[in-house]
C-alpha cells in the first residue's frame, strides 16, 4: 500500500472527525423525540399497546434494504469507478445492515407473538426479512474468509450486486409460496392507512435511526481505515531489516503515523 | 498433557481467527433449517412435528461438511509431518483435534438450537430435547466425521467424497438422536433409552475414531 | 560410562508408486557429525529424509538410532525441517512458535524471545505469521530447531529461501549443534557451510 493510496481516506478520516460529534448529537436528539413522541402516541384500539413496537419495527425493516442499497452503490464503485473508500464502505455497511435486520426480526416476532400466539410465523415478510439477514451473514461470512481486504472488495461486491438484483425475486417467490400455502393471510403488518397521530412518529423514529445508521457508518469506516492501515504498517515493520531498527522503535513508529 | 493443551488451543484459535470456519458452520446449520419450510410449507403442526427431524439433518450435514479441512489444512502447511513425528501418541493427537473441532464447530450448534427451534415452533421441552440430544450426539458425529477426514488426506481429496464416505456411519446417531428428541416430546418411549444409546454411540465414537483416523493417517502419508 | 548416539541404516530399500527409488544403502553417522546427502533431482534425498523421519515405511532394511534417548524411536528424537514451514498464516510469530515448542516439548523449552533473536527476526514476534517474507517464514521454521532440542536434524533443503546473511546465520546455528553432540542430515544441492560427509545417492 503506497502513500498515494492514503491520501484520500486521509481526507475522509478529517471529515469523519470533524462530522461525527454532530451526527452523533442529531441522532441523539431525533430517537430521544422519537421515542418521547411514540410513548404519548394513543394505544391502538385493536393492538393496545403492542402497536408502539412498530416504532421500532417499522424503521429497522426500512434500513435493513436501505443499506443493502448503500452496500449495492459502493459495489459498483469497487468493480466499476474503483473508487478507494468504496470497499471500506461497502465492508464497514454489512454488520450494521445486518444488526439493522436482525433487530427487524426481533421486535417482528416480539410483535407477532400476542397476535399469532407463537413468536414465528412464516409469514411472507417477516420471511423476506429473515432472507435477508441470511444474506448479510452470508456477506459478512465471506468478509472474514479472506485475510487481505483488498482481494475480498471483489468477491463481495459481485455477490451484493448479485444479491440487490436477487431480492426482489425472492421476495415475489416468497409471497408467491405464502398466498400458495396460506389463501386468507393472517393480518398484515403495518397497513398502509395510519392515523396522523402514529405517522409522525414513526416519521420521526426512521428520520432518526436513518441518521443511526449514517453515524454508525462513518465511524465505522474509519475504524476500517485504521485497521488497514495498522495492517499495512505492520507488514512495513516486518518487512524492515533485522537490525537496521531496533524493535522499539518500529513500535514508536506505528504509534506516531497513526 | 500440555501438548494435547496446546493443540486444542491452537485449532480453537485458528478456527476463530479471521479465514477460521467455526461459525459459517453455524450459517449453514440456519439456512438448511430455513429452507425446509420452504419445501413442505408453512404449517406450522407439521414443522412442529418434523422440528427435531429438520434440526438433527441440519447438524448432521453442517457438522459434516466443517469436517473437511480437519486434517487437509495440516498436511498442506506440513504440521501433519511434525504432529506424526511427534512424541505425543498419534491417537490422543487426533482425539484432541476432533475435540478442538467440536468446541468450535459442534457446540456453536447446539447453542444455536433454541433460536431455530423458535423457527419451527417448537415448545421449550421439545427445543430442550433436541439441544440436549444434540450435545451428546454431535461429539459422535465429529469423531466419525474424523475418521472420513483422514481418509481424506490419504486420496487427496475431499468434500462430497467424504460425505458419502461417513453419512451411512453415522446412520445410527441419527436414529437415536431423533428417536430420544421424539420421545421426550411425544412418548411413547421413555426418553431415557434411546438417549442412553446415543450417550453410548457418542463414547464408542471416542475409541474408534481417534484409532482409526490415527491408522488411516500413518499409511497414508507420503 | 555413556556411549555416543549413533544413526546408521543398513540395506535401506525404498519403494515408491511401484519404483524402486533406491535399495541397499547403509549410511551412518555419529555425534558431532552431518551428512550432507546429495544426488540428481529424483535421485530420492527427500524420500531418505522422509524414511528416517518415519513419515515413509522402507520397504526393506533397518534405521535405528544407538545409544540415543531411552526407548524413543527414531523420529522422537529428530526434528524434520521440509520444504514446508508448518506455520499458520492466521496465528503471530509468537503464537506459532510457542506451539510447536509446547507441542513438542515437554520440558526443556529455549525462552521464546531467545529463539527468534536467534535466527534474526525478533522484531516480528507480535505480528501475524501471514506478514512474513519466504526468506522470514524460513527463519521462524529454524527457530523451531532452538526452541526445543532435538539429537537429530533431519533438514530437506534447508539453505532455500535464505539470503546469504541467513545461510551464514544458519550455518552458524549447525555448529553449535553439531558442537554439543548433535546429528545433521542433510539433503542439499550446494554447500551448507560446515564440513559434512557426503551421502551420494543414485547414479
Amino acid at each position: 500500500m503506497s502513500l498515494i493510496d492514503l491520501a484520500n481516506p486521509t481526507r475522509f478520516l478529517a471529515l469523519a472527525a470533524r462530522l461525527l460529534p454532530w451526527l452523533a448529537l442529531v441522532t441523539v436528539g431525533l430517537l430521544a423525540a422519537g421515542l418521547y413522541l411514540s410513548a404519548v402516541a394513543p394505544d391502538d384500539y385493536q393492538q393496545g399497546a403492542t402497536v408502539k413496537i412498530m416504532f421500532i419495527h417499522v424503521p429497522n425493516a426500512w434500513l435493513s434494504m436501505f443499506v443493502w442499497g448503500v452496500m449495492s452503490i459502493a459495489s459498483l464503485g469497487t468493480l466499476v469507478w474503483r473508487h478507494p473508500l468504496a470497499d471500506v464502505a461497502a465492508k464497514a455497511a454489512a454488520p450494521i445492515g445486518a444488526s439493522f435486520t436482525f433487530l427487524a426480526l426481533l421486535t417482528g416476532s416480539l410483535w407477532g407473538r400476542p397476535m399469532w400466539g407463537t413468536y414465528w410465523e412464516w409469514d411472507a415478510r417477516l420471511t423476506s426479512v429473515l432472507i435477508l439477514f441470511l444474506m448479510y451473514l452470508g456477506l459478512m461470512a465471506l468478509w472474514r474468509s479472506v485475510e487481505d481486504p483488498t482481494r475480498a472488495a471483489r468477491a463481495a461486491a459481485v455477490l451484493t450486486l448479485v444479491g440487490a438484483i436477487n431480492l426482489p425475486i425472492i421476495k415475489f417467490s416468497v409471497d408467491w409460496w405464502n398466498t400458495l400455502h396460506q389463501p386468507a393471510s393472517v393480518m398484515r403488518m403495518g397497513g398502509p392507512a395510519l392515523d396522523k397521530s402514529f405517522l409522525i412518529p414513526l416519521l420521526v423514529m426512521a428520520v432518526g435511526f436513518s441518521f443511526l445508521f449514517i453515524t454508525l457508518h462513518v465511524a465505522a469506516m474509519r475504524n476500517e481505515i485504521l485497521r488497514r492501515r495498522v495492517r499495512s504498517l505492520q507488514m512495513m515493520q516486518a518487512r524492515a531489516y533485522p537490525g537496521s531498527a531496533p524493535a522499539s522503535g518500529a513500535t514508536g513508529q506505528i504509534v506516531g503515523a497513526a | 498433557m500440555t501438548a494435547l493443551g496446546a493443540l486444542i488451543r491452537r485449532d480453537i484459535r485458528i478456527a476463530l481467527r479471521i479465514g477460521g470456519g467455526a461459525l459459517i458452520g453455524v450459517l449453514f446449520f440456519l439456512t438448511v433449517v430455513v429452507l425446509m419450510p420452504f419445501a413442505v410449507g408453512p404449517d406450522l403442526a407439521l414443522l412442529t412435528r418434523l422440528g427435531p427431524a429438520i434440526l438433527w439433518l441440519g447438524a448432521l450435514l453442517s457438522s459434516l461438511l466443517t469436517l473437511d479441512r480437519l486434517f487437509t489444512a495440516d498436511h498442506e502447511d506440513g504440521s501433519l509431518d511434525l504432529i506424526v513425528m511427534s512424541r505425543t501418541p498419534l491417537e490422543l493427537a487426533c482425539a484432541a483435534k476432533a475435540l478442538a473441532h467440536w468446541l468450535a464447530a459442534g457446540l456453536p450448534l447446539v447453542i444455536a438450537t433454541p433460536v431455530l427451534g423458535l423457527l419451527l415452533n417448537l415448545d421449550a421441552t421439545a427445543t430442550g430435547a433436541v439441544a440436549l440430544t444434540l450435545l451428546a450426539g454431535t461429539p459422535a458425529l465429529t469423531f466419525i466425521g474424523m475418521i472420513g477426514a483422514a481418509l481424506a488426506v490419504t486420496m487427496h481429496r475431499g468434500g462430497l467424497l467424504l460425505a458419502v464416505l461417513v453419512l451411512p456411519l453415522s446412520i445410527p446417531v441419527l436414529i437415536f438422536g431423533v428417536a430420544a428428541s421424539q420421545a421426550a416430546i411425544v412418548g411413547p418411549l421413555p426418553f431415557g433409552a434411546p438417549f442412553s444409546i446415543l450417550c453410548a454411540l457418542s463414547l464408542v465414537s471416542f475409541v474408534i475414531g481417534p484409532f482409526a483416523a490415527a491408522t488411516s493417517l500413518r499409511n497414508g502419508l507420503d | 560410562m555413556q556411549l555416543s548416539p549413533r544413526l546408521f541404516g543398513r540395506d535401506v530399500r525404498c519403494v515408491r508408486g511401484g519404483r524402486e527409488v533406491f535399495t541397499g544403502l547403509a549410511f551412518e553417522a555419529g555425534a558431532g557429525e552431518a551428512l550432507a546427502v546429495t544426488g540428481h533431482n529424483g535421485a530420492g534425498k527427500t524420500s531418505l529424509l522422509r524414511l528416517i523421519a518415519g513419515l515413509l515405511l522402507p520397504a526393506g532394511g533397518t534405521i535405528a538410532i544407538e545409544s540415543g534417548e531411552g526407548e524413543l524411536t527414531v523420529p522422537e528424537q529428530a526434528h524434520y525441517l521440509g520444504h514446508r514451514d508448518a506455520l499458520k498464516p492466521a496465528l503471530s510469530v509468537a503464537e506459532n512458535l510457542t506451539f510447536w515448542a509446547d507441542f513438542l516439548g515437554g520440558g526443556t523449552i529455549r525462552p521464546i524471545p531467545d529463539c527468534l533473536a536467534a535466527v534474526g527476526i525478533a522484531h516480528t514476534i507480535d505480528l501475524p505469521a501471514a506478514y512474513l517474507s519466504a526468506g522470514q517464514r524460513r527463519r521462524l521454521s529454524l527457530a523451531r530447531l532452538l526452541a526445543v532440542p532435538r539429537l537429530l536434524w533431519l533438514l530437506d533443503e534447508p539453505t532455500a529461501a535464505l539470503d546469504v546473511a541467513g545461510q551464514a546465520m544458519f550455518a552458524g546455528l549447525m555448529r553449535e549443534h553439531l558442537a554439543g553432540g548433535g546429528l545433521i542430515v542433510a539433503a542439499t544441492h550446494g554447500p551448507l557451510g560446515i564440513d559434512t560427509s557426503e551421502l551420494r545417492i543414485g547414479n
